[in-house]
């Protein structure tokens, strides 16, 4: 499987991208709607015009269509054929490619069972659920042994839990078959958990690339830092194992109690909204639980973000508007601050 | 399920038995009478026994279907072709759109003066209206159907290595049958509706010229006897399509 690299890549979205994939990478392209993600996408797949050079290895490919360029593409809506059966569906690009019968059917049924849809191959996509669905597209999308795998969204179309499943078992595939694997999404805990490395793009640019914790532990500016949520972060030493799980580490001054898997721990990150807020010591043993002073308000319809002085460090906690308009917040009180312990992710 | 089945074909032969006792008994009663005079239907069903038995119906029956299937074949086969050619291939379609816009609002029968003097009467004729009768709608609804086919699947297939014929017959045209199966419904109906007008007005042979000569003697149960035919005709042909649809996307529309 080749590198993928991305030259100086502009088009009407995308703006002056310079990218490298290794080979065998799960690559995650990261942003809100509108960064021009699946755009790059396109580019990739040679299904759009652009500026620039994409190289599969040493090759340069920008006059290869997509037909050339050995890339098996999931699409966002799926777009199986819905006049051909699963089975169909999955053979189309082998009967494209006129393998004989015997070839494409056992590629179709090692596909079938890899992808456990054995039991779906002669149904249509009409009497399909949304998870078969995603099977069968990424069966297809497979089928013809591609060089690229490219993912635009492929979550998007299922329940959570069957997308928690389905993302586990993606990146089992895509590790199993060694292929360069570039995965558009919007969503940060999907991306955190499938990806060997992130792009987070923002407005057609690429901001940041980097190995998700590095995302999370150190955004490199604000965007990026607006995208991923914010989050506290605080630099921690001398870390002391308590045992059921939990560890004890200093943090600028506070003592926090974190997840503990035997590991030295240099950060801690926390989003705001896993720092509950309240105007009095909330009941319970004292740990993550730390008074300060509000010194600034961020209210919007939706949430409201409160900025809070705790000894030297200022943490910054989120709440729903609803819950905000209950409580008498305002600049100078004192409130107390509680950790979401579970919530806590900590950089080795 | 079949139990159910059955129920539902009573249930849709019921208003029609129901519809031809009334018939039979008012006729029967004289309750409809003057101009409007009615035969009962068992008097129709006679006549029908009387002209299939003398062979006039059949002989009729015959050339008006003969017309039908070659001119509407004919006419399905060139509006397909001429449908895809145009939905696929834009230039085409840009060039001829403005000649079929202006042409097919024409009715079938409209061209019949200018078809007489420029074919004379004969088998032509006939073959030709229906013809007209069936290109052109059945040319748009192809050509419609095969625009409308989501581009996203087209990009699909050409991601999976698709050939733009390729994807036009595996992808395009399966996908465009639900909208010429639509023509093809509505036209194989008009078609036999057009026959017969054009046989009762410039045609001498064939259920409309049959009509025609049942007219001029006031035998109004052959007219009806030609009516129903006609009817069934039109709902067999209906029905042949309805099932060819079934067949080709029923499994997955």
């Amino acid at each position: 499987m080749p590198d993928i690299e991305l030259k100086n890549i502009s088009n009407y979205i995308c703006k002056n991208i310079n990218l490298k994939i290794w080979d065998k990478e799960l690559f995650v392209l990261l942003g809100s709607n509108g960064a021009g993600k699946s755009t790059l996408l396109n580019i990739v797949a040679g299904l759009i015009d652009y500026q620039g050079t994409v190289f599969f290895g040493k090759e340069k490919i920008d006059k290869l269509g997509v037909k050339n360029r050995k890339i098996g593409y999931l699409f966002q809506d799926l777009h199986l054929f819905p006049h051909l059966d699963v089975f169909s569906n999955i053979a189309y690009s082998l009967k494209i490619e006129k393998k004989l019968i015997n070839e494409i059917k056992s590629r179709v049924e090692e596909l079938l069972e890899m992808l456990r849809i054995e039991s779906l191959a002669n149904r249509y996509p009409k009497q399909l659920s949304g998870g078969e669905k995603q099977r069968v597209a990424l069966a297809r999308a497979l089928a013809f042994n591609p060089e690229v795998l490219l993912l635009d969204e492929p979550l998007n179309k299922i329940d959570l839990q069957s997308s928690k499943y389905f993302r586990i078992e993606l990146k089992q595939i895509q590790k199993k078959l060694g292929i360069t694997t570039i995965y558009v999404t919007h969503s940060l805990k999907e991306a955190e958990e499938v990806a060997d490395r992130i792009a987070i793009m923002h407005k057609g640019y690429i901001e940041q690339i980097g190995k998700p914790e590095e995302i999370f532990f150190s955004p490199m500016n604000e965007n990026v830092s607006e995208f991923i949520g914010r989050p506290n972060i605080l630099c921690c030493d001398n870390r002391i194992n308590l045992g059921n799980g939990i560890a004890k580490v200093d943090c600028q001054g506070l003592s926090v109690v974190i997840p503990d898997d035997n590991k030295k721990v240099n950060k801690i990150a926390l989003l705001p909204q896993d720092i509950y807020i309240s105007e009095v010591l909330p009941p319970g043993p004292n740990i993550n639980r730390f008074k300060g002073n509000i010194i600034d308000l961020n209210i919007s319809n939706e949430t409201t973000r409160i900025k809070v002085k705790v000894g030297s460090i200022i943490l910054l906690s989120e709440l729903p508007y609803h819950l905000f308009k209950r409580m008498n917040l305002q600049k100078g009180k004192q409130v107390f601050l509680i950790f979401k312990l579970k919530n806590i992710k900590c950089l080795s | 399920m079949i139990f159910s089945r059955i129920i539902k074909s009573i249930l849709g032969i019921f208003p029609i038995i129901i519809f031809l006792i009334l018939w039979e008994l008012m006729a029967r009663m004289h309750l409809i009478s003057g101009k409007f005079f009615l035969p009962p239907f068992s008097m129709v069903v006679s006549e029908f026994y009387n002209l299939t038995a003398s062979g006039v119906l059949g002989k009729s029956f015959i050339s008006s279907l003969s017309r039908v299937l070659i001119g509407f074949s004919l006419g399905t086969i060139a509006g397909i072709i001429f449908g895809i050619l145009t939905g696929w291939y834009y230039l085409l379609d840009r060039t001829l759109s403005p000649i079929i816009s202006l042409v097919y609002p024409i009715p079938a029968l409209g061209w019949l003066p200018l078809l007489m003097l420029w074919l004379g009467i004969g088998e032509i004729l006939p073959i030709t209206i229906i013809f007209i009768c069936s290109f052109f709608p059945i040319l748009y609804n192809t050509s419609t159907g095969i625009k409308t086919v989501d581009k996203n699947y087209i990009k699909v297939a050409r991601s999976l290595g698709a050939s733009d014929k390729e994807i036009l017959t595996s992808i395009v045209i399966p996908l465009a049958l639900p909208n010429i199966f639509t023509g093809l419904k509505l036209e194989s109906g008009m078609a036999w509706r057009v026959i017969i007008a054009a046989e009762m007005v410039a045609i001498p042979t064939g259920i409309g010229a049959l009509m025609m000569r049942a007219e001029s003697l006031m035998r109004i149960d052959i007219i009806i006897v030609c009516l129903i035919i006609l009817a069934i005709m039109c709902f067999l042909f209906e029905r042949f399509f309805i099932f060819l649809e079934m067949i080709f996307t029923g499994k997955w529309r």
